[in-house]
Order: C-alpha cells, then sequence, then structure tokens
C-alpha cells in the first residue's frame, strides 16, 4: 500500500467514527470503563502483591533441635538447607540469645526475676535456626522436608497473616478476571456494533469500490481503523485518569493515614503504569482490532 | 477482446437468465444490447464483471478465462473495465471532484496523477466548471457525467453501461451517447444495455438482442432490433 493510500484509509476510518458519533461514543466509554476497571484491579493486585511480599520477608520458619543436637550441628544442618530455592535467609540463634530474647519481652517489668536463672539458661535447649522465606507459598514443602531431618524435634511457623493475603490476593484476581472479561465481551459487542453499521451505512460505497477494482485490503482498512482508534481512545482517557487519581490516591493516604506508612507501603505510579500503561493500551487496541476484525469477517463478504 | 461460448448462466431457484449464448466483441467496438426486462442484458454485464459465475460455458476477456481468473486477481481485472449505471451510484457525501479521483484512490494512484488526471476528465465530460458540486446539486445528466468521468478516469479497455440513460430525458440522452460515442472514438471498447429504442435508432452501431436468455439478433450498424 502507498503511503497516500495508508492515508485515505486512515482518514476514512475516522471519518466513520464521526460518522457513527453515538455508537462510536458508546463503544469508546464502554471500552474506557473496561479499561479503567481493569486498571483499578491492576493496582489492587499489584498493590496487594507488593504488601504481600514485604509482609512474607517477615514470615519465617523456627526450627528447633533435640536436646543433645549441637552447635555445630545446627549450623551445618543450616548450611545444607540454604542450597534449597524457596530459602531466603537462615538466621542460627543460640540458647543464650533466645533467653536474652525471651527475657527483654516477659521480664521487661521485672528483670530481677530473671537474675535466678542467670548461671542456669532455662532455654538450654532451645538454640535455633529461623529460616526466611522467599515464597511463602513454599512454606508446607520446607516443613515437610525439615520434618524428616532426625535431630529436628519442633518446627513453629507462622505463615497465617500470609496465607490469609494470598488467599485474599487471589480472591481479588478471580473477580477482577471474571468482572473484566464480562466487560471486554460487552467492549467487543458495541465495537462490533458501531462497525456493522458503519458497514451498512457505507454498502453502496463498498458495492463502488468493489466495481472499480478496490482490493480487500482497501476495503477493509477504513473499518478496521475505527475499530483500533476507539480501542487506543477508550484506552488512554482512563490511563490518564487513573495515573492522575493513583497519585492523589497515596499523597492522600500518605497524609491522612500517616500511621499506616510502613504497615501499607504503596507502589509508586511510575512503577505501576511501567507495566499498566503498555498492557492497557495494547488490550484496547487489540479488542478494537479483534471486534472489528470479527464483523469484518461476518458482514463484509469481499 | 470480450469472447462468450455457451454461456449459461442459471440462479439457485433453477430459473435461467441466460441459456446459452455466444458472443465475440472486438476491441474498440460500439455495441448495443437490447432486449426487455428478463432477457438477461443485466446477467450479461454481471457475468463480464465477475460479480457472478456462468453454470456453464465460458467467458474470456483480453484473452483471459474468467473462470480461471484467481479471487485476488478480480480487482485488477475489474480496473480494466469501467461501469456506469442507471442510478449513477455516486457518493452522495462527496463532491464531483472525490467521486472521480475515489476511482483512482481505490487504485491507489499517487496524488500527483490523481490531480492531473481528474480535472482532465472532468473536462472530457463538461463538468470542469462543476468540480465543487455535490451528486444532489447536479441534474440528472450531470450525474450522469460524473458516473463517466469516473469510469473513464483509470482509462480502462472496456465500458460497461448498463442502461445509462434509464433515467434521463430524451435530449440528456442522447448528450450522453454523444460522449460514449467520443469515447469508443479514443479506443475505448464500449458496451450498452438499453432498451431506448431511439437511442438506439439514431446510432445505428452494432445490436445484439437477446429474449429469455438468449441472442435473438446480431446486426451490424443496424437499428433497434424489434
Amino acid at each position: 500500500m502507498r503511503l497516500s493510500t495508508i492515508g485515505y484509509c486512515l482518514q476514512q476510518g475516522i471519518k466513520n467514527i464521526w460518522r457513527n458519533k453515538l455508537f462510536s461514543l458508546a463503544s469508546t466509554a464502554t471500552m474506557a470503563a473496561c479499561i479503567f476497571m481493569f486498571g483499578v484491579f491492576f493496582c489492587m493486585v499489584q498493590n496487594f502483591q507488593h504488601i504481600l511480599r514485604e509482609v512474607e520477608e517477615g514470615v519465617g520458619v523456627t526450627v528447633f533441635f533435640q536436646e543433645d543436637t549441637s552447635e555445630d550441628e545446627i549450623r551445618e544442618i543450616g548450611e545444607q538447607l540454604r542450597s534449597r530455592a524457596e530459602i531466603r535467609e537462615i538466621v542460627y540463634v543460640s540458647a543464650d540469645a533466645t533467653w536474652e530474647e525471651y527475657k527483654k519481652i516477659y521480664f521487661a517489668e521485672a528483670p530481677e526475676l530473671a537474675d535466678g536463672f542467670a548461671s542456669d539458661n532455662p532455654l538450654a535447649n532451645h538454640a535455633h535456626l529461623e529460616i526466611y522465606m522467599k515464597d511463602v507459598a513454599l512454606q508446607q514443602d520446607l516443613v515437610d522436608y525439615l520434618s524428616s531431618i532426625e535431630q529436628v524435634r519442633k518446627i513453629n511457623r507462622s505463615d497465617k497473616v500470609a496465607e490469609m493475603l494470598t488467599g485474599f490476593n487471589r480472591l481479588v484476581s478471580y473477580v477482577s478476571v471474571a468482572i473484566i472479561g464480562l466487560l471486554l465481551a460487552v467492549a467487543v459487542f458495541l465495537i462490533s456494533n458501531t462497525v456493522a453499521i458503519g458497514i451498512s451505512v457505507r454498502k453502496e460505497e463498498i458495492g463502488i469500490m468493489r466495481l472499480i477494482g478496490a482490493k480487500n485490503s482497501f476495503i477493509k482498512a477504513p473499518f478496521l481503523t475505527e475499530g483500533i482508534t476507539i480501542g487506543l481512545i477508550g484506552a488512554a482517557i482512563p490511563l490518564g485518569v487513573l495515573y492522575y487519581f493513583y497519585n492523589r490516591l497515596i499523597l492522600y493516604m500518605a497524609t491522612k493515614f500517616d500511621m499506616l506508612t510502613g504497615v501499607l507501603d504503596f507502589l509508586q505510579v511510575n512503577e505501576l503504569f511501567r507495566v499498566l500503561a503498555p498492557v492497557g493500551l495494547i488490550l484496547g487496541v487489540g479488542i478494537g482490532l479483534f471486534g472489528s476484525a470479527f464483523t469484518i469477517q461476518r458482514h463484509l463478504k469481499v | 477482446m470480450i469472447k462468450l461460448d455457451n454461456v449459461v448462466k442459471s440462479y439457485q431457484n433453477g430459473v435461467g437468465a441466460i441459456n446459452g449464448i455466444s458472443l465475440f466483441i472486438d476491441r474498440g467496438e460500439f455495441v448495443f444490447i437490447v432486449g426487455d426486462s428478463g432477457s438477461g442484458k443485466s446477467t450479461l454485464i454481471k457475468l463480464l464483471l465477475k460479480e457472478l459465475e456462468p453454470t456453464e460455458g465460458t467467458i474470456r476477456v483480453n484473452g483471459v478465462n474468467l473462470a480461471r481468473m484467481k479471487k485476488r486477481a478480480i480487482p485488477k481485472y475489474r480496473r480494466k473495465i469501467g461501469c456506469v449505471f442507471q442510478d449513477f451510484r455516486l457518493l452522495k457525501d462527496r463532491n464531483v471532484y472525490e467521486n472521480v479521483a475515489f476511482a483512482q484512490r481505490v487504485v491507489a494512484t499517487p496524488t500527483r496523477q490523481i490531480k492531473k488526471d481528474v480535472p482532465a476528465m472532468l473536462s472530457l465530460v463538461g463538468l470542469a466548471e462543476k468540480y465543487k458540486s455535490f451528486p444532489r446539486q447536479l441534474s440528472g445528466g450531470e450525474q450522469q457525467r460524473v458516473a463517466l468521468a469516473r469510469a473513464l478516469v483509470n482509462s480502462p479497455d472496456i465500458l460497461l453501461a448498463d442502461e445509462p440513460t434509464g433515467n434521463l430525458d430524451p435530449k440528456t440522452s442522447r448528450e450522453i451517447m454523444k460522449l460514449l460515442e467520443e469515447i469508443n472514438a479514443r479506443g475505448t471498447t464500449v458496451l450498452v444495455v438499453t432498451h431506448d429504442q431511439d437511442i438506439v435508432n439514431t446510432l445505428k452501431k452494432r445490436v445484439v438482442r437477446m429474449q429469455k436468455g438468449i441472442i435473438v439478433g446480431d446486426k451490424k450498424e443496424s437499428g433497434y432490433i424489434g
């Protein structure tokens, strides 16, 4: 295709949108709603995952050993565990350090009571390994493995919060996929209708084009342009709106709920949009292209 | 140039529109196809444009067997055939210039060339002054002239005219036919489907008469064959 022909087809596609103003507007609005919802859920899921990662970093497994297990043996077990992919960090905590920590928590108000144990550590058999996970979902595998080690006496796990968050995150993902799927279907349907109307309005013109000797690509191109343009505009508007309001929301949360700082750490807008912007635009263009191509296939036998 | 051998066209309901015709039209000829409604004239035009496929027989245009033509080659083939219709088939939302230019845009003619060809073609059909007018601002005769300009702007080998004077008064009809003669004189083969006896009798060209899907008369330099 010549450049001037491409320009002509693009121009005709834009004119089609203008000719079917109402339907184009409805399609663009639905597309915008669809991409907006997608963006909102994307932001939610990404932030949940971010918070989950933060929580996971603090979640771990504590492994206690049999009475006769020496510090060297425990450290050796720790070294062997270090090669496992799901483990981020392993910390050896001696019996003395465990006692010191215990005192801080339980004898904080009456430290003299603890002095009675000065020469006889009551937690002498409590030297342990603290294991921090890369992925909390793999914690059960690790616990199963640890249980099979002969020297291991007891395993404490603290994955409940993470499990809850993972479950919630999964729920949000499922709901968002369902809603987005529904909206996508509506958007494809509306774009398809808009293009179908465009085709019926231009039936005479298409007939003339055929008689004159227009190639299929020349006849189809304006309708594809129409669908893609609706998709592009329908994606760009909500992305712009989301960018603006997400920024405002973060700022608002930071100023009004400063006690949540450190607990709820939101992703920065640029971090989010590095993925959301191209994905949203590709999604919009893809839906537009699919909707118009599908309709051309059905209504435009060229 | 155009050669039909025992061409039959039956529609799905079994009705035969063309029931076995053989016809040869040479390069540069001017031929009238005449006949009553339902005689198969318009079906013949559609077969030549490859809008329809014959049920039997072969059609050759410029030596090419249309039955063997691949689908993707049809647009290129149609570019060699200009056509005009009784109802003009102009684009109502575009002016005269754009209607004629449209035929060139469709075949990807460079814009520079379009700017040269369209005014020349509008001068030929006597509408140079009205290039900005829209179809609704033109008379029937003027609209048919625009349709002719559009049909000719890509320099086709053949011009098919299906009842080109059907919606025009006698005076305008004569003007259009004069224009068709001029186009023919420039070397384009012209095939006119009509049932306008006056026009046919005036021009004294070859006349092929069809009736119930067959050719019942074929005379050179004839009047209307009744």
